[in-house]
């Protein structure tokens, strides 16, 4: 097991090393630099500014310090719009509350749709799983850029039941509807996944002799059909995790709450691009770990998987 | 004893029948494919929304550019969704018939999705197929290499793309080439690991057909089925794609438009009372992926052999 993650890590490391780089090249190559306003500075205060953010160094001294800063202090370095921010300011700013509905959401989507799929595959042919079935082709076309104005349209312009932004401290009323914007896409699709490979298991032979041997239903489903039917879903909430990171931005640009999302596509505007990069290699280097811990759970659970 | 020459006859116009009766893979597909009431109601929807988006141009008489500067801000009253004015789904904020601007948007999503499907299908089942007929070394450095390509968050990388090189059609494009190769690489790769161990391929090799021509000539037409079915499955996806990045106002950029860039516009109109500006951008995204997505699940029931 441990040599399996020692090897799973030896890829992680390079893969997260690659993005640092990449999104330093691109950013190197970029034309014109971030200082380059309608009123062109004079050289020599031009000069002094690139010096101060060490642009005036020769291309592999910069990229040696933005890594070795990036790896051994999580530094990167100071926002180029912001004069008196550094990025880790901003990330610490905006990241709390992006995790937060992040997580509520990312809870939501995978305890509701894994009953869903669940008891519809249990319920084969009932209404129940009729309407399962009917959710999850719905909501295939409904992503988080769709539901968020559909929800507000309803929730605060119709009903006037909930806040249609805001962010508030995180208060329940502000976080409902970026919760339900952001995962029902994600639910539907870890319901489907998890009726089809709980119908698939429910067929196997061992849940037949369970069966046979006069095990009573609820123990048949928890103890022997969960686990083997849970494998699929598994890798399938890595990729999840990520998504509800990358869906922040629209959730953060329609509801104003506030988290990274905003920042980032506030800098792609700005051209702020140490900012961009850094949240870029946050998300790069949160999609890797996730990813990373899905695989050592997956080879933990599944007894076929040699590592 | 000899056969009756009747009999052989007989036999003959049996052999015949049998011929005239038997099924290729193709027209199997085919029957199930029409056979499945969901696949065919996506396919009469994805021909309706095609028309639509190719031909609705004719049946308005404004431009999807031209502002009306009488309608400028009173659009909320003036221009409600109406056949006398001939503006069928209303005017934008700033005066500009949306019938048309969503006849471009139709079009323009659903070329982004169908060139990013192309791309993934002729780049993915090449490296994929490549991959899989060498395997050893190869297959592991290529596949390595497509494993870490996916674990980089490309929805971030591709933004910073359309900020540093400039918001064009083109980077887009090309962003969106550059992630939807990634899985059918995969995909072509698994199909071709058990393909290349059935015999014609065997003999092939046996008799010094080099190596590319393999592939391109014995592997590749036996991945098609699968690639179909996954490329029709990729268009909505890379049609979601490219609204999320059209709503945040990175993607296509004006006079031009998506359906993302509609809806966007049609959100943050909601509080002035213009809501056609939101629902028939609404429908027409719904029509549209919802269409690829039953003609896509159709084929993959009708070809695809490990879910029937």
């Amino acid at each position: 097991m441990l040599s399996f993650i020692a090897r799973r890590l030896a890829v992680a490391i390079p893969t997260l090393l690659i993005l640092v780089v990449l999104s330093f090249v691109l950013m190197y190559a970029a034309p014109g630099g971030p200082f380059n306003s309608e009123r062109p500075l004079p050289p020599a205060v031009l000069a002094n500014i690139e010096a101060k953010y060490g642009l005036d160094q020769p291309f592999w001294k910069q990229i040696a310090n933005y890594v070795v800063g990036v790896v051994t202090q999580f530094d990167f370095g100071p926002s180029f719009q912001y004069k008196d921010r550094s990025v880790n300011d901003i990330i610490a700013q905006g990241f709390p509350v992006t995790l937060t509905y992040g997580a509520w959401s990312f809870v939501v989507a995978a305890v509701v749709g894994i009953s869903l799929g669940a008891a519809a595959a249990i319920k084969q042919n009932s209404w129940l799983d009729y309407m399962a079935v009917g959710f999850t082709i719905g909501a295939q076309v409904l992503p988080n850029f769709v539901m968020a104005p559909i929800l507000v349209l309803i929730f605060t312009l119709w009903l006037g039941w909930l806040p249609g932004g805001g962010w508030n401290g995180g208060q329940w009323e502000n976080l409902i509807l970026p919760v339900i914007a952001l995962s029902t896409s994600y639910m539907a699709s870890i319901a489907r996944i998890t009726r089809s490979s709980m119908l698939e298991v429910l067929n196997t032979n061992f849940i037949r002799t369970a069966q046979a041997k006069g095990l009573s239903p609820s123990r048949v489903i928890f103890r022997h059909a969960l686990k083997p039917a849970m494998l699929p879903v598994l890798s399938y909430l890595g990729p999840t995790f990520v998504f509800m990171i990358t869906g922040s931005v629209v959730i953060d640009i329609f509801f104003s709450t506030g988290g990274i999302g905003r920042f980032f596509v506030d800098s792609a505007f700005n051209r702020d691009y140490s900012v961009i990069m850094g949240i870029t290699i946050l998300v790069g280097s949160m999609t890797i770990l996730f990813n990373l811990l899905v695989d050592v759970l997956y080879a933990w659970i599944d007894p076929k998987i040699r590592y | 004893m000899l056969p009756h020459a009747k009999d052989v006859e007989s036999v003959g116009e049996a052999m015949q029948l049998a011929e005239v009766q038997g099924r290729s893979l193709w027209a199997d597909a085919r029957t199930r494919f029409f056979r499945n009431k969901a696949a065919v109601f996506g396919l009469i929807l994805l021909v309706c929304v095609a028309i639509f988006a190719i031909f609705g141009g004719f049946f308005t008489q404004y431009e999807r550019d031209v502002v009306d500067f009488s309608l400028m801000g009173a659009n909320a009253y003036k221009g409600v969704p109406s056949f006398e004015t001939g503006h069928y789904f209303g005017t934008d904020a700033s005066g500009r018939d949306l019938y048309a601007r969503i006849v471009q948007g139709t079009a323009i999503s659903i070329m982004v999705g169908v060139v990013g499907a192309t791309v993934a299908v002729i780049v993915g089942t090449l490296y994929g197929a490549t991959a899989g007929y060498f395997g050893g070394r190869v297959d592991g450095i290529m596949m390595r290499t497509v494993d870490v390509l996916m674990s980089i968050p490309f929805m971030f990388v591709l933004i910073l793309m359309l900020v540093i090189f400039g918001r064009s059609m083109f980077m887009l494009f090309l962003g969106i080439g550059l992630i939807s190769w990634l899985d059918m690489a995969r995909i072509a790769r698994g199909q071709t690991l058990t393909i290349k161990n059935k015999e014609f391929v065997e003999v092939a090799h046996a008799i010094g057909v080099h190596p590319l021509k393999i592939i391109l000539r014995h592997i590749v037409p036996n991945l098609l089925g699968i690639v179909a079915v996954y490329a029709t499955l990729l268009v909505p996806q890379l049609i979601i794609f490219e609204s999320f990045i059209s709503f945040l106002g990175l993607g296509v950029q004006e006079p031009n438009t998506s359906l993302g860039a509609l809806l966007s516009e049609g959100a943050s109109n909601m509080f002035n009372g213009t809501i056609w500006q939101l629902q028939f951008p609404l429908i027409a995204f719904v029509f549209t992926i919802f269409a690829f997505f039953f003609v896509g699940d159709g084929l993959r029931d009708a070809l695809d052999p490990k879910d029937r």
